[in-house]
């Protein structure tokens, strides 16, 4: 699997001269989609009771503002700007420059084992550097309760290497506003820094999981539910 | 949105560091370095662009434009500007978070007894 992503991310950093930049309207455009999975999600948070919910997702006012008010408790880590931490920055076995995992879980998705009920990766596992992937997904595992659910959205190959990274805002149950992402200054790295194929101002999609490996990716979990969208999206709601 | 003054203001400007337990009587306004402890029942903590705060906060409200890091308790409100890096939990009646904010912590919104149902304020 991971020579297949590779072959994959090789094709994406040559594809593009990562010069790309973002206009100011093009980060504040706001567009509208419906989402399946967060459909199917959306029926287990209509509940009395209080769940516990992590939204992985850049910070979002509008999903705090939609979990609170149905009485839930709502926790944000923004993991992916959290790992553009320079001192993240590492070397491998074979002098590859890869980012410190260990270190990366030392400091955050620092939970106590069975706490949420409800974890929102968004795009995540697209955009987040290879070393980390597997070892986030293996912590996500182990602080989402048994029966609590997973959702996570995968660009398909058709997306092209060039898909925007967006922030999700919960509008309705089953349907989100997405906002292009422009990184602040001090999380711009440049091409030795610790977003090694980021964009000028955003994050750059890192590789393409096809359905094997998103089953590969979430092996530890009982049951994993696929919805294609029309805009080259697979999304995928994944039980503990 | 400002948050309202009330009464007198205290500034700590950008070249001030301190350590220690900071409580007060007045709406303060950080622009410097506080590691420790800010409390100021009843009145407003602005921590400035330049602000630097390690500190746990319990105010009536509460602005970050700069970065703090522990756990906020605003009786009244609290302001994530579009700069502002949070790292802590927020437990407030109503909060307001702009593009670009980063938080990182749990966010508890309680409600007043005896008004209606208290809600997280839109983005900006």
């Amino acid at each position: 699997m991971a020579s297949v992503v590779q072959n994959f991310m090789k094709l994406f950093r040559g594809s593009s001269g990562g010069s790309e930049t973002t206009t100011p309207a093009q980060a504040s455009q706001k567009l509208t989609r419906r989402s399946s999975g967060l459909g199917e999600a959306a029926r287990s948070w209509d509940t009395e009771q209080t769940l516990c919910i992590l939204d992985l997702g850049a910070t979002s006012a509008a999903n705090i503002r939609y979990f609170t008010e149905r009485g839930h408790k709502i926790y944000s880590e923004d993991l992916l700007t959290a790992s553009t931490e320079p001192s993240l920055i590492t070397k491998d076995d074979q002098g590859n420059t890869v980012l410190d995992s260990r270190r990366f879980l030392a400091d955050n998705l620092v939970y106590p084992a069975a706490h949420f009920d409800v974890v929102l990766c968004w795009n995540l596992p697209d955009y987040l550097d290879e070393s980390l992937v597997k070892p986030v997904v293996g912590r996500l595992w182990s602080v989402l309760k048994p029966g609590g659910m997973l959702l996570a959205f995968f660009h398909t190959r058709d997306a092209g290497p060039d898909s925007p990274c967006y922030r999700f805002h919960i509008i309705s149950p089953d349907t989100l506003e997405m906002q292009r992402i422009v990184l602040r200054k001090e999380t711009r790295r440049g091409q030795t820094g610790a977003v090694p194929t980021a964009v000028s101002d955003g994050f750059r999609l890192q590789r393409v999981f096809n359905n094997r490996h998103i089953e590969n990716l979430f092996r530890d979990f009982i049951s994993i539910k696929f919805f294609l969208a029309r805009d080259n999206v697979r999304e995928v709601l994944v039980g503990r | 949105m400002a948050m309202p003054v009330s009464g007198e203001l205290a500034q700590l400007g950008k070249s001030v560091v301190i350590k220690g337990e900071l409580s007060g009587s007045e709406d303060l306004y950080v622009d410097g370095q506080v590691e420790g402890s800010i409390t100021l029942k009843g009145n407003n903590l602005t921590v400035g662009p330049n602000g630097q705060v390690k500190a746990n906060v319990e105010a009536k409200g509460v602005v970050v434009q700069g970065k703090l890091e522990g756990n906020i308790h605003a009786s009244d409100r609290v302001e994530l500007r579009k700069a502002a890096s949070v790292t802590g939990d927020v437990t407030t009646q109503r909060i307001s978070i702009e593009e670009g904010a980063y938080l990182k912590g749990k966010v508890d919104i309680q409600k007043l007894e005896g008004k209606p149902e208290a809600k997280a304020a839109p983005a900006k």
